[in-house]
């Protein structure tokens, strides 16, 4: 009974306290410090791969006279050395061919699918949904090594068609999902009225569900951009020739010769292979937030 | 408004022909919406999926067709201390990277849920480590573990004087371990916060407000209140990072090959060092199905945690 009492009593006079607390300098200790030090380790490897790219050598490997921190004489060499003494430029044709090719086989792929699976509603489509998302939780992993032996035996071994075909795996479930999730949110009245009206399905498509789902897509299509330009595993394992590598199996296996690591050119390679993403991401990073939180909240 | 309501139905009368007519008929329609994705995943994902079992059977090597060797694969890497060291780095490497992930990239979404100015920018700005390519970030981490030019060792050596010596960060198998791990938390501490970020605004400010006037301290409203509501998102966001840590392949090819000495090795990395490089398609295909019975557990894992979510909204179960 008196335990019973004297809990109340005890949290009560704990209030206030802890509203007294809520001052300035606590929300400065508890909130922007901790934030602070979350944004600089989480961008001190950027700063530190531009830094190094536009970094002349000797300042390089030498800390006791120059601070690391800064370049005291800021040089474009290692850029150079790479769009004009290397394939840089190739592979990053090469890269952006596979990386819209493949985004727009599976934008057209998983809005069709999407489309039948919420829309067309026919028994078992809640499966075929399913199915689609089981899909998503197989990693590559574990599919490369039988993947290369289907690319060999459909005559793609070395081509970035190869890429363009197997990188959908991964990004049509996603899309469907993604897809699947904008076009419940459209009115089944709007489809309705037009069929009423006499259209055709596709006619329904094409002219009332796709123009209502646009951010739908610009978020799928984002995303499965960014998925394709960064893969790796599957690039690395069917691409041999050095002319059709994607920028980051290239810069791995290219540039990465001999005992001296070339620092400057390595680090100037990561930044511009990073950069059209994130100028690409900086562009639509709403579409990129809703897109990411949506597909974890479907 | 008549002539929006026309429009459409003068379209349909223009074009009769049998082909509108035969996709107006729902059964073949559907089968045409759902033919390029389905066959997409059929033949690029289900097809080498039971091919790569069967692989595992088999004595395949590149441009070698194999037979049938039954279990011989498997009773070979149970006695291989490379595929033990492998799955003891790959449980390893995901529990440590996973609790990381989790407690750093949680608690940096409760901080990004208060209110403060650049909100917006601030979000942008962190996620950038997961937009940009994996193997371009784990490059410059790569320099950043340099043993001779190391920012870290510099730091700890010669600015603070912590250390009289460098860091050897990827000559020896624990420190490149941990290492490792460390880039992946780097990596991952991104996703993970701006999807709990998301779970965060879901739940209602009334629940905390009756908290507060009922008295309950700040330790409180998070036990009692954010983190089980969080669970069913936290379930699945867990579930996802797991896989994709367990079979993670780009950080530890970029960084370290497997080194120093094999003990970095994750078992994605050994399959493609037996598989793709040494050529014993085979064995690396029955490497790669031994991650299977980890990842079923994982997803397991993600049904368990679904089901709740309906049952905490008030669904009813299907």
């Amino acid at each position: 009974m008196t335990d019973a009492v004297a809990q109340p009593t005890n949290v009560a006079s704990a209030a206030p306290d802890t509203m007294a607390w809520d001052s300035r300098a606590r929300r400065m200790m508890m909130i922007y410090l901790p934030l602070a030090c979350f944004v600089i380790i989480l961008l001190f490897p950027f700063y530190w791969m531009a830094v190094t790219a536009f970094k002349p050598n000797a300042e390089l490997l030498n800390y006791k006279e120059h601070n690391p921190f800064w370049i005291s004489s800021p040089t474009l060499a290692h850029i150079q050395h790479l769009l004009f003494n290397t394939a840089y430029p190739r592979w990053l044709k090469t890269t952006m061919l596979v990386a819209i090719g493949s985004t727009f086989l599976s934008l057209l792929a998983s809005t069709l699918a999407a489309y039948a699976i919420e829309r067309l509603r026919f028994r078992g489509s809640p499966y075929v949904g399913l199915g689609i998302y089981l899909a998503y939780l197989v990693p590559p992993s574990i599919l490369f090594i039988p993947l290369a032996t289907v690319v060999v035996q459909f005559g793609l071994f070395d081509s970035p068609l190869a890429l363009i075909l197997v990188y959908p795996t991964f990004l049509v479930p996603f899309c469907t999902w993604l897809l699947i999730g904008y076009f419940k949110s459209i009115p089944y009245e709007l489809e309705e009225c037009a069929l009423v009206d006499g259209a055709t399905r596709l006619q329904i498509l094409r002219r009332i569900t796709l123009p209502l789902a646009v951010p739908g897509l610009i978020s799928a299509g984002i995303f499965s951009f960014t998925l394709s330009w960064n893969e790796f595993i599957y690039a690395l394992a069917f691409i041999q020739s050095s002319a059709n590598k994607t920028v980051p199996v290239a810069i791995l296996t290219e540039l990465v010769s001999g005992d001296v690591y070339q620092w400057g050119a390595l680090m100037a390679g990561s930044l511009l292979g990073s950069l059209p993403v994130a100028i690409f991401y900086s562009l639509f990073v709403d579409y990129y937030v809703s897109s990411l939180t949506g597909a974890v909240k479907e | 408004m008549s002539v929006t309501t026309l429009s459409p139905r003068g379209l349909a009368l223009r074009q009769p022909n049998w082909f509108a007519r035969l996709l107006d008929y729902k059964p073949f329609l559907i089968i045409v919406c759902l033919a390029p994705a389905i066959g997409l995943l059929l033949v690029f994902l289900t097809y080498p999926l039971g091919l790569g079992v069967w692989l595992a059977f088999t004595d395949t090597t590149i441009g070698r067709r194999g037979i049938y060797v039954g279990l011989e694969n498997f009773q070979y890497l149970l006695s291989d201390p490379l595929w033990w060291g492998a799955v003891f780095y790959s449980v390893f490497y995901t529990g440590v990277a996973t609790f990381g992930k989790f407690a750093l990239g949680f608690w940096l979404a409760l901080l990004l849920n208060n209110h403060f100015p650049f909100k917006s920018i601030l979000r942008a700005i962190v996620l950038l480590p997961w937009i940009v390519p994996t193997v371009l970030s784990a490059l410059a981490f790569w320099w950043i573990y340099d043993p001779q030019f190391s920012i870290i060792s510099y730091l700890l050596v010669d600015v603070l004087h912590w250390r009289t010596t460098n860091i050897d960060f990827l000559g020896s198998a624990w420190p490149a371990r941990f290492s490792l791990i460390a880039a992946n938390i780097w990596r991952g501490i991104p996703f993970v916060a701006i999807s709990l970020l998301a779970g965060l605004q879901t739940i209602s400010p009334s629940l905390y407000e009756a908290a507060m006037l009922d008295g309950a301290s700040s330790w409180q409203r998070f036990r009692y209140i954010t983190f089980p509501m969080m669970m069913p998102i936290l379930a699945i966001v867990m579930t996802f990072s797991i896989i994709f840590t367990f079979t993670d392949f780009q950080l530890v090819y970029a960084i370290t090959r497997g080194g120093p000495v094999n003990s970095t090795h994750l078992l994605a990395t050994l399959a493609f060092q037996r598989g793709i490089a040494g050529g014993e398609l085979g064995e690396g295909a029955a490497i790669a199905v031994s991650m299977v019975p980890f990842l079923v557990f994982a997803t397991l894992f993600s049904y368990f945690g679904l089901a709740r979510r309906k049952w905490q909204q008030g669904e009813s179960d299907d």
